[in-house]
């Protein structure tokens, strides 16, 4: 086998190289299916429309509830997205070659997580806005609303990733990554609702916006290590 | 030290020494809950605020304090487990699972009790309530996920995974849940706002918590020993066991 004839010490190194043989492959991929790629935000948008038909199309009380709903609903749409973020690597194979690597799967799994949140996370954060006028979102907000949503759901993403990962294996997983995800995403929630209404109230935006910040740093450090070792067990099992 | 760990391994080693212990953590549990329910209800005095009504706190403090303290075992039982393939750690800790939702369950419940002569409502969302029930759906879902899997061997390390995830998670979310409450809530009346708790009160409810804490110990040991014999059945020692050979005849 040619495999055999390459030294291994080759195949080290390059840790950058495959990471960004990763991500190019996943954007190639993602970008081929926009299809996929759309539903995340028409969801969002689908949700964005319930919530007037359902509660009142009285302005003042839209704008009064809408930071809250504008989060919970981007959230939902991020959670909707992640099934899929493992589900068709782990289909074909090709998790099972990332875990093969000598490159550290803790890399791999963030390369496609990155991904993740470019075609999802922030999608969702650029179209708020306009979901944002629809629901009367009082003038100011605007720009705090898109800046803490591209924040959070970074960390909605790696959070999510490690629920991905432990129930890739499993034939219907799409409720119990929900039932682990949600509770661990009530901290982004919390900062980021708070975020957009500290920006309406005319309070500082600093402080919660820091805070989605370091909670991002933290998942960026942490997140990583559990995704992996969740992989192996899903593969393994 | 490493030769403890080594008979730690051992579920064999386990059934027999927990067998030792087991009697002293019911005696102990029964002893203290007894007298911590009949010092708490009949001696100690009424709350100049609250009346009798304070009383639930001999249930409600206990309950909350194992809830957050059997997810932490958990997740170190989880911990021992991926580290050293301790095979009891992972039976304890999948024991525990349901007792500690219980316990949760229990403090929710005692509070929402609690609430009606204190709030005038059921539910409030105040921000250690909040906290108690995001801790619930944490321990469901851990409970949940080991359901989920197969294969023993994985659902065992993917439980052990979530609750490790989830304790780096629970002061998080305490801390933000905390922020929320006073971002949102005007603070009214805090139940634990008296730290200054008469001799009479605080030493009932010490007595209390020590005992809930027997029963949990107690608890895990009878419950681990089943599980060991559910999942050793196959196993040579456990079948004399059974059978009820002795032990030399092997």
């Amino acid at each position: 086998m040619r495999a055999s004839l390459m030294p291994l010490h080759d195949h080290k190194g390059g840790l950058m190289i495959a990471v960004k043989a990763t991500l190019m492959r996943d954007l190639t991929l993602m970008l081929r299916r926009r299809g996929e790629m759309l539903n995340p935000l028409v969801f969002f948008a689908l949700v964005i429309t319930l919530f007037p038909i359902a509660i009142s199309p009285d302005p003042e009380l839209l704008a009064v509830i809408a930071p809250g709903l504008l989060w919970v609903a981007a959230l939902l749409a991020a959670l909707l997205s992640l099934d899929s973020l493992f589900r068709s690597d782990y289909d074909d194979g090709s998790l099972e070659q990332l875990l093969l690597a000598p490159q550290p799967l803790a890399a791999l799994g963030l390369a496609k997580v990155a991904v993740h949140w470019l075609l999802t996370g922030l999608p969702l954060a650029l179209m708020a806005p306009l979901l944002g006028i629809m629901l009367a979102l009082p003038a100011g907000s605007y720009a705090v609303l898109a800046l803490s949503l591209a924040l959070g759901t970074a960390s909605l993403s790696l959070i999510g990733a490690i629920g991905a990962a432990l129930t890739v294996g499993l034939a219907r997983g799409g409720v119990l990554l929900s039932l682990l995800v949600l509770p661990l995403y009530i901290p982004v929630l919390i900062f980021g609702a708070g975020a957009v209404q500290a920006a309406i109230m005319g309070d500082g935006v600093s402080a919660h916006l820091a805070i989605l910040g370091a909670l991002l740093a933290a998942s960026l450090m942490l997140a990583p290590w559990a995704i992996a070792a969740s992989l192996r067990i899903s593969i393994n099992g | 030290m490493w030769a403890f760990i080594n008979k730690l391994r051992s579920p064999k080693w386990f059934y027999a020494i927990s067998a030792k212990l087991q009697p002293f953590f019911w005696v102990a549990a029964a002893a203290l809950i007894l007298a911590g329910t009949v010092w708490g209800l009949a001696f100690a005095p009424a709350d100049y605020q609250q009346g009798n009504s304070f009383r639930i706190i001999y249930v409600h403090v206990p309950a909350a304090f194992l809830a957050q303290s059997i997810f932490v075992s958990m997740a170190i039982s989880g911990l021992v487990y991926m580290v050293w393939k301790i095979k009891v750690a992972d039976m304890a800790a999948t024991v525990m699972a349901p007792l500690g939702a219980a316990m949760t369950f229990v403090a929710l419940f005692s509070g929402a009790v609690w609430g009606v002569p204190t709030w005038g409502t059921w539910w409030m969302w105040d921000a250690r309530l909040t906290a108690m029930l995001i801790l619930l759906f944490l321990y469901l879902g851990v409970i949940a996920l080991r359901g989920a899997f197969t294969s023993r061997d994985s659902a065992s390390r993917a439980a052990s995974v979530l609750a490790m995830v989830g304790v780096i998670n629970i002061p998080i979310i305490k801390y933000s849940v905390d922020w929320w409450y006073t971002l949102h809530q005007p603070a009214t009346f805090t139940v634990t706002g008296r730290a200054a708790m008469p001799m009479e009160m605080w030493v009932p409810l010490l007595i209390m918590v020590l005992g809930f804490y027997s029963f949990f110990i107690a608890l895990t040991l009878m419950r681990t020993r089943s599980e060991i014999l559910r999942r050793e059945g196959t196993k040579r020692w456990v079948q004399d066991l059974v059978t009820g050979q002795p032990e030399e005849k092997r």
